[in-house]
């Protein structure tokens, strides 16, 4: 078995070096890559024997087990059945394929990706692990996409390739979760040990989901009715493609599977009328579109339908005879179907044109090609003695056995019989007939290399037909042997008497041939038939297609329609949703604590929500701004009344700073103008008033609860705040010290809103507004002289004395913002700074900020701890201080601040151009 | 317990940001710094992942006030693997704007705002308290804000408003939440409120409508549906570098403190809001996936895949088991990776292919095989096609879904795979198969920092693709630290 996975890895590392082997020896590229798969295929034939005697090569080895998937590899007689079709052609595609693509733009991706498709292929024969055997199967769709679109500048071959992917990736999709079931319902992914558990799964009541979803992924694959349209459309990859993935090995994979899993869901009720029907429908269908064609490929992927119906149908029947007839016909229909695409190829390439009705005369020019054409012509049509003979007998044989759908199943399976017959005349015989006249031959078909294959193939095709032994004893039995699990006895014979089977035989193809007679009339009969549905396969999925794009663009129309106003209420309505959820489903009261229902704060209360509505109402922008300063003012009053001065100080620095920075902006704005409707208006009032309803009744529903007896971390904070961290005042030491993290934080978010605004007003800022501003005025300028050095200092206090008494950082660099922007504005003469000082500033606070966490770690304490200095400093206007890392800490948030506001500042006073603002 | 530094996390980017500032006006040294800086925060990383993995999770307590008095650090699994993925991000985001961000952004500060928006999203994967998520999650606000509307583009700007108003909202409902925990529970620390709630404390009103503020919030953050439109409406606008680390990065910080509120702190309240997350889910993947379908514009149909992808990994949250949860986390990390990749892609396509809008691309398949390469690579891999990252993620999230018997959601997922498909091949059948249009703007040259990113986060996927085994048992630490009730 490590032969055959270091073949694979071979191929593996062949796809992933091509086109580098491709430019070095471009010549011998096709011998070059046929040699692994060459190998193998030695390989698997001197497995032949002891694989047919039980001995299953195998080999194992641990890949995700997180996930349960396990490297494992298995080669049962199926698996070998496959493998040597797969490796035995593949070669021979390879060689093919190096001289039909030689000087095109497609060959080197070709080999990257057949390769790689082989790979899977061989995976998806040899795995033993349904998962890796997934993954296997997945590879292959994807090969075939990238291969169907070789000619990726032709739309058509775009849009055959987006089919065949949409196709086989959903069957894959429902293969996957078919997979994952069956591994529920049976208890491993290993295919060994479900197929012991075959009762297991069939008993579950998992068992019709993962027969639908599984069934649906072989179905896709194996192009069974109603998904087959990708198939004949796939044509419009390279020929050699065709011939390998599309006929011989990729569209098996389906068949495989369903082989393989034959003893794990196959003999149920529904497993038997779904396959038969569906298989004898897909193979009666395929051969009536066939009928219909006059495209040489377009005729043998029709066909190739009919066949994998037929394989399909006989899986479904499901008796040893089915099973043998199956498996047999597997290897026919590859070893005549394979050739035949090829020749078609060297025929196009000859004559230049694939359509039936302008070729002919070809024989005389390429006998060799006329010859292989017609050994794999003899064989298709069932005639002794050939393999396709015995195949086709034994094919009867199971259908006239098949129980209660015997009647059925013979005249379809006559009838397709007989139309292959027509299609095997038509591609292997027509195009060679001598009509009387010569054609040109294109030089680059006389290629011998292009001749290996259909003749190897086709002669093998005799070869096997005559000693049908080769075959059956070895290789068909094994095969059969898994499918069914039990010791096979049917045997293959080339005479098997006069009996029913061969009058029906010999009936065949005297139809077939009458059928290719009158082929014209014929032709013309089916294409009325296939005018008789509304619209082809094709044309349906790519309606459907082009409507889940329509419905998707007008669903994303609606929800992403653009409206911020409305993407806003969204968010409201779910905030409204989730409350009364909340609220709905636990117990709550609503209790209005009494601190708050006293005159003070509802007289601020009253303040707030009438600057509120004020600012919404005003149409001049200074009002609005004014307005909101009211309500940013009744915040700073509401924090002050309930015995927080420094956010009292704070909220009231920031407003006034807010208040001048507005009214700098804003001047350069027109006025608001109303940008919705009044009912829009009117709808948003609604909502947001239910909306701070729903969050107001929250927060006193929180609030009513049973409080908490103890355990708060204010609690706990206020007690080390001295003792620990040398502070009386508790805001000041959560900021600096409990929760210095947090600042850190958020004085990084000043320096960004600061850069922000600074680098998002664009423009060429030349123009100084103070001169503008006129407020330069000599009282003015007087006054600033003697208010910004006090100012300044008062600044300085409120930093020093915060950890104590109201204070900090935050409050003073406010305040000393407010002084340096006084200054500014009295300075007009002076030409303003650039944004250097303001940003070193910046720069500086925060490094004084992250510096003062750092010295704790050189003493064994925890980053940002508090390191004090012993003792402490008697200071004028603030008392006794002890200086630490904290206080180094307030001193980065004092200059950030200061920096940020100057940055603003400075940038809103350097203003462009006046023009023209439009508010969006 | 553990020792190991973890304000080192902090200490890089802010000081890189630091320097940054002084350095104003001398672009080449700034961008080396940043690139600096984020790789050691990835190489720090891989550290912190080991340390974790070694010896559990990782404490620090800020200021040496013992936690819930103080704000703790803290590294489970979880938190190393998204901090190390930042820094791997930040690292290829930061070699990106080298050839991507033209001079004048770098002159406003373009450098020093990627490294505060790394120390805000370090930050928040590392913070062991609400309030101080809420702190990091405005750093990041303000700095991809800045980032988003750098440009100066009439449509950077536009976007950027949307995407501004609309996180404030989510901010402000986040902090009205971390209010009523605090009122409900006298704490911030996460696992403190897990605990009291476990001992019983806390009203149960408290307890459910906080939870449900922070669902709101964080799902909005997410870029969950019906909360979204922030995101299609401003992703596609900023330089490519931006839009890149933004559709990584910035959504899973969402979707880190939805894993994080619901395990840690509030799990006790997964029976209430795990069914409603499990339909917002499906709703998001369909939603999503069907803005990308309708798309013809290489980063709109990007931008919508976020979303739709997001619903995969809420979904996994919202199946409320380990291995679903060990899903999600898979899925998180793949996602930021392959996510990032096909930005930069989109990137490289808008320069040599010829722009954005799909009618107006291609030819990439002949003229860049290498970038069509890299191109599927990811895209396959954000499909779901085997044996890619993509199919690990999506396989354990399946196989729980199924595990759990929640068919509807299994079925919903599987065909979203099928449409996600379906937008890349558009994709790549545009830009890289189809025949160059006449009217395509002139190519223009990569630049190695375009292509080397690229190859940095294809071979990440790569190792994930045939190797994921490794990430899969971080992440099954991972989810199994979040499922035992943490003390404090």
């Amino acid at each position: 078995m490590e032969f055959f996975l270091i073949g694979l890895v071979a191929i593996g590392v062949g796809t992933v070096i091509w086109p580098y082997v491709a430019k070095t020896s471009a010549p011998w590229a096709g011998w070059l890559s046929a040699v692994a798969p060459a190998a193998i295929f030695l390989w698997l034939l001197t497995q032949a024997g002891p694989i047919a005697k039980g001995e299953i090569p195998s080999w194992s080895g641990q890949w995700v087990p997180q996930l349960n998937v396990a490297l494992s590899f298995r080669l049962d007689g199926l698996g070998l059945l496959l493998s040597l079709l797969i490796s035995g052609i593949g070669f021979l595609i390879l060689i093919y394929g190096g001289a039909y693509l030689k000087g095109s733009p497609h060959a080197v991706p070709f080999f990257v990706y057949i390769q790689l498709f082989m790979l899977a292929m061989l995976g998806v024969a040899s795995s033993g692990h349904l998962l890796v055997l997934f993954i296997f199967w997945e590879l292959t769709s994807l090969a075939s996409y990238l291969l169907i679109g070789l000619s990726h500048s032709e739309l058509k071959a775009r849009k055959a390739a987006l089919r065949a992917l949409f196709v086989t990736g959903a069957g894959g999709l429902a293969l996957m979760a078919g997979i994952l079931l069956l591994g529920l319902a049976g208890g491993s992914f290993d295919l060994h040990i479900l197929q012991q558990n075959g009762d297991a799964v069939r008993n579950s009541p998992l068992y019709p989901a993962i027969f639908v979803l599984v069934i649906f992924g072989t179905f896709t694959k194996s192009a069974q009715v109603p998904f087959h349209f990708w198939l004949p459309d796939a044509m419009a990859a390279p020929t050699p493609v065709s011939a390998y993935l599309h006929s011989a090995t990729m569209v098996k994979a389906g068949i495989f599977l369903l082989a393989k899993l034959f003893p794990v869901l196959g003999g149920t009720a529904v497993w038997h009328d779904t396959l038969t029907l569906t298989g004898a429908a897909t193979m009666l269908l395929g051969a009536v579109l066939a009928l219909a064609q006059t495209d040489l490929k377009r005729l043998l992927a029709y066909s190739t339908m009919s066949a994998l119906g037929t394989l399909v149908m006989l899986l479904g029947i499901g008796t040893e005879l089915a099973v043998t007839a199956a498996m047999l016909f597997l290897v026919v229909h590859a070893l005549y179907k394979a050739p035949l695409f090829m020749i078609a190829g060297v025929v196009d390439k000859a004559a230049g044109t694939r359509d039936i009705t302008q070729l002919d005369g070809l024989g005389c020019q390429m006998p060799f090609l006329a010859g292989a054409a017609a050994l794999a012509a003899f064989s298709m049509s069932g005639i002794p003695p050939f393999i396709g003979f015995i195949g086709k007998e034994l094919l009867y044989e199971a259908e006239i056995n098949a129980g209660g759908y015997a009647v059925l199943v013979t005249c379809l399976g006559f009838a397709a019989n007989a139309i292959n017959v027509t299609v095997a005349l038509k591609v292997g015989i027509s195009p060679f007939r001598h009509r009387g006249r010569l054609r040109e031959i294109n030089p680059k078909a006389r290629n011998l290399t292009l001749l290996i294959g259909p003749i190897l193939l086709a002669v093998a095709g005799t070869i096997v037909g005559i000693f049908p032994a080769i075959l059956g004893d070895g290789l068909i039995h094994a095969a059969v042997r898994d499918v069914t699990r039990h010791e096979p006895h049917v045997h293959l014979k080339l005479w098997h008497g006069f009996n029913w089977v061969l009058a029906l035989s010999a009936v065949t193809v005297a139809v077939g041939v009458i059928l290719y007679i009158f082929r014209d009339t014929v032709r013309a009969l089916a294409r009325v038939a296939v005018h008789c549905f509304p619209a082809t396969a094709s044309e349906m999925f790519d309606a459907t297609l082009a409507a889940i794009i329509r419905l998707s663009a007008s669903i994303t129309r609606w929800i992403q329609h653009g409206n911020l106003r409305l993407y806003v209420a969204v968010v409201l309505v779910c905030l409204c949703g989730l409350v009364i959820a909340a609220l709905a489903s636990t117990p709550w009261t609503l209790a209005v604590p009494g601190s708050a229902v006293r005159l003070v704060p509802m007289g601020i209360a009253l303040l707030i929500v009438v600057s509120g509505i004020t600012a919404i109402q005003s149409h001049s922008t200074v009002m609005a701004v004014l307005a909101m300063g009211g309500v940013g003012l009744g915040v700073a009053l509401l924090f002050a009344f309930f015995g927080a001065p420094d956010l009292a100080l704070t909220q009231l620095l920031v407003e006034i700073l807010t208040l001048v920075l507005c009214a700098l902006v804003f001047r350069q704005l027109p006025a608001i103008r109303a940008i919705s409707s009044a009912s829009e208006r009117n709808i948003d009032l609604i909502l947001s008033a239910v909306a701070g309803a729903a969050v107001t009744i929250a927060l006193l529903a929180v609030r009513s609860a049973p409080a908490l007896d103890s355990g708060r971390v204010s609690a706990d904070m206020a007690a080390k705040s001295l003792p620990e961290a040398n502070g009386m005042n508790v805001v000041n030491v959560i900021l600096v010290d409990f929760r210095a993290l947090d600042t850190l934080g958020e004085i990084a978010v000043l320096a960004i809103a600061g850069m922000g605004v600074a680098a998002l007003l664009l423009g060429s800022g030349r123009r100084d507004l103070r001169a503008e501003l006129a407020i330069a005025t000599p009282l003015f300028r007087t006054s600033v002289t003697w208010l910004t050095p006090l100012l300044l200092f008062m600044s300085v206090v409120l930093l020093f004395r915060g950890h104590n008494e109201p204070g900090g950082g935050f409050t003073g660099g406010l305040l000393a913002a407010s002084a340096l922007l006084l200054k500014r504005l009295a300075e007009s003469d002076r030409p303003l700074h650039g944004n250097r000082t303001p940003l070193l500033l910046i720069a500086g606070g925060l490094s004084a900020a992250a510096i003062s966490a750092v010295p704790a770690l050189f003493f064994q304490k925890t980053f940002m701890s508090g390191f004090w200095l012993e003792g402490s400093v008697w200071l004028p206007f603030v008392g006794k201080t002890k200086f630490g890392t904290p206080f180094l800490f307030d001193v980065g948030v004092y200059f950030v601040v200061i920096g940020v506001c100057l940055l603003i500042l400075t940038r809103l006073l350097r203003t462009e151009e006046p023009r023209k603002v439009r508010v969006a | 317990m553990s020792r190991f530094p973890l304000y080192i996390f902090l200490l890089i980017p802010l000081s890189a940001a630091i320097t940054l500032i002084l350095l104003q006006g001398r672009a080449v040294a700034q961008r080396w710094v940043s690139v600096s800086s984020a790789a050691l925060l990835s190489a720090t990383g891989f550290l912190l992942i080991e340390t974790v993995r070694a010896s559990g999770p990782v404490i620090l307590d800020a200021g040496g006030w013992a936690a819930p008095v103080g704000i703790r650090l803290q590294a489970d699994m979880l938190s190393a693997m998204m901090v190390t993925i930042t820094g791997i991000v930040g690292f290829c985001g930061a070699l990106h704007a080298i050839a991507e961000v033209p001079a004048n952004e770098e002159r406003r500060g373009f450098h020093a705002f990627y490294q505060f928006l790394l120390f805000g999203v370090c930050g928040a994967f590392l913070t062991n308290d609400i309030f101080n998520l809420y702190v990091w999650f405005e750093v990041m606000l303000l700095s991809s804000f800045v980032l988003i509307a750098l440009g100066g583009k009439k449509a950077q700007t536009e976007g950027a408003v949307k995407y501004v108003v609309l996180n404030i909202v989510a901010s402000l409902i986040f902090l009205l939440g971390a209010g009523m925990i605090y009122a409900t529970f006298g704490t911030l620390n996460f696992t403190d409120i897990g605990e009291r709630i476990a001992r019983g404390e806390g009203s149960q009103v408290g307890t459910r409508l906080s939870a449900v503020f922070l669902l709101l919030a964080f799902s909005a953050k997410a870029g969950v549906f019906p909360l979204y439109a922030w995101l299609p409406s401003s992703y596609h606008t900023p330089g490519h570098t931006i839009s890149a680390v933004f559709a990584g990065l910035l959504t899973k910080v969402g979707i880190y403190a939805l894993i994080r509120t619901f395990t840690t702190a509030f799990q006790s309240e997964q029976d209430f809001i795990f069914p409603l997350l499990l339909w917002v889910s499906l709703f998001t993947m369909v939603t999503g996936v069907l803005g990308a379908a309708s798309q013809f514009h290489t980063r709109r149909i990007l931008s919508f895949h976020i979303i739709s992808q997001i619903g995969y990994m809420t979904l996994g949250l919202a199946l409320g088991t380990e291995g679903a949860l060990m899903a999600t986390i898979f899925y998180v990390i793949h996602h930021i990776l392959v996510k990032t990749n096909l930005f930069f892609a989109a990137a490289a396509i808008d320069r040599t292919g010829g722009g954005e809008d799909l009618n107006h691309t291609g030819g990439l398949y002949r003229s860049a095989p290498w970038l069509a390469g890299l191109f599927l690579v990811s895209a396959l891999s954000l499909g779901g096609i085997p044996p890619l990252s993509g199919f690990w993620a999506k396989l354990a999230l399946i196989k729980e879904t199924l595990g759990m018997g929640a068919w509807i959601a299994a079925g919903i997922a599987l065909a979203v795979g099928l449409l996600t498909l379906f937008s890349m091949t558009k994709i790549w059948s545009e830009a890289f198969w189809k025949d160059r249009p006449e009217d395509t703007a002139p190519a223009r040259a990569l630049h190695w920092g375009h292509v080397v990113p690229m190859i940095i986060l294809a071979t990440a996927t790569l190792i994930l693709t045939f190797y994921p085994t490794y990430l899969l048992e971080l992440s099954q630490i991972a989810a199994r630290q979040l499922f035992i009730p943490a003390r404090l």
